[in-house]
């Protein structure tokens, strides 16, 4: 189950899920490039990695390539270790905005880790974009995805 | 929703005084006196964060004589759920991605037990 929340003081969206693996697979899902680009999505959108360097004080760029065009984002890996990762993300479609974004995965015990994600941006209109970015392309993606799961044995 | 709309509800939500407001009023309607008691403000003061709720369509006041109660339209936070839900659908699917790349970690783990070299740095 998937929480999110948008707090009302500052331009913050939280996310906390909780998934079945260690905080250290979890970490390595998130700084290996081959296996980032498998899940980052959206759903229909292959991903390629343009540059990568996953350390504290490296960078990263993907790309996530529709029938439409491409959509890139970039960012700074600001520092990453077993419990966290702080990172800067852009949109190059709108390379003034950047998110500071910092990732949490706190050990449950018997194999499994809670992430939490919070993303800060510097307005609330910039807040209110990422959550209409959601609610575009959301509904329709999801669904076939966990179709696909469910038809494959994944599920 | 228009956006215009969404972003003058987070920004009405975003001041501590118009949140107590709203959290107040969720319990009962009230006077413009009733609200105004707690705070060490003026009227025109209180009056002025109304007005920042009221234009975002967050309360209400009902016509007709004074003293008109304030009231929570509890409409424009359903909304504000609304578009939550939609980006939490979003992070969901992303993440039951995730959940498949995960299960399938397990295997290469249990491979380089024999020493062979690993490729993500995971202690096993």
């Amino acid at each position: 189950m998937t929480r999110v929340e948008a707090d009302p003081a500052v331009p913050v969206i939280r996310i906390t899920r909780d998934f079945r693996a260690t905080p250290a697979r979890l970490l390595r899902a998130h700084t290996d490039p081959g296996l980032f680009a498998r899940w980052i999505g959206p759903e229909r959108m292959r991903t390629r990695i343009d540059h990568w360097d996953a350390r504290s004080g490296g960078s990263f760029r993907f790309v996530s390539v529709a029938e439409d065009g491409e959509h890139a984002f970039r960012g700074c890996f600001h520092e990453i270790r077993a419990d966290r990762i702080v990172q800067t993300f852009t949109y190059e479609a709108n390379p003034d905005g950047v998110a500071l974004q910092t990732l949490r995965f706190d050990d449950l015990g018997d194999g499994r880790t809670r992430l939490r994600t919070q993303s800060l941006v510097d307005s609330f209109e910039a807040r209110d974009a990422a959550l209409r970015s959601g609610m575009r392309a959301g509904l329709d993606d999801g669904y076939t995805k966990l179709e696909r799961m469910l038809t494959d044995g994944t599920v | 929703m228009s956006v215009d709309t969404l972003s003058k509800v987070f920004a009405a939500l975003a001041d501590p005084t118009r949140r107590d407001m709203v959290a107040r009023l969720s319990a009962a309607d009230a006077t413009v006196n009733q609200l105004a008691e707690p705070y060490e403000m003026s009227l025109q003061a209180v009056y002025k964060h109304l007005r920042v709720l009221e234009d975002a369509g967050v309360v209400s006041r009902a016509a007709g004589p004074q003293p008109r109660p304030v009231r929570l339209e509890t409409g424009a936070l359903d909304r504000i759920d609304e578009w939550i839900e939609r980006y939490r659908s979003r992070a969901e699917e992303r993440y039951q991605r995730l959940d498949r790349v995960l299960a399938e970690m397990d295997e290469p783990v249990a491979h380089r037990r024999d020493g062979g070299p690993s490729s993500g740095g995971e202690p096993s």
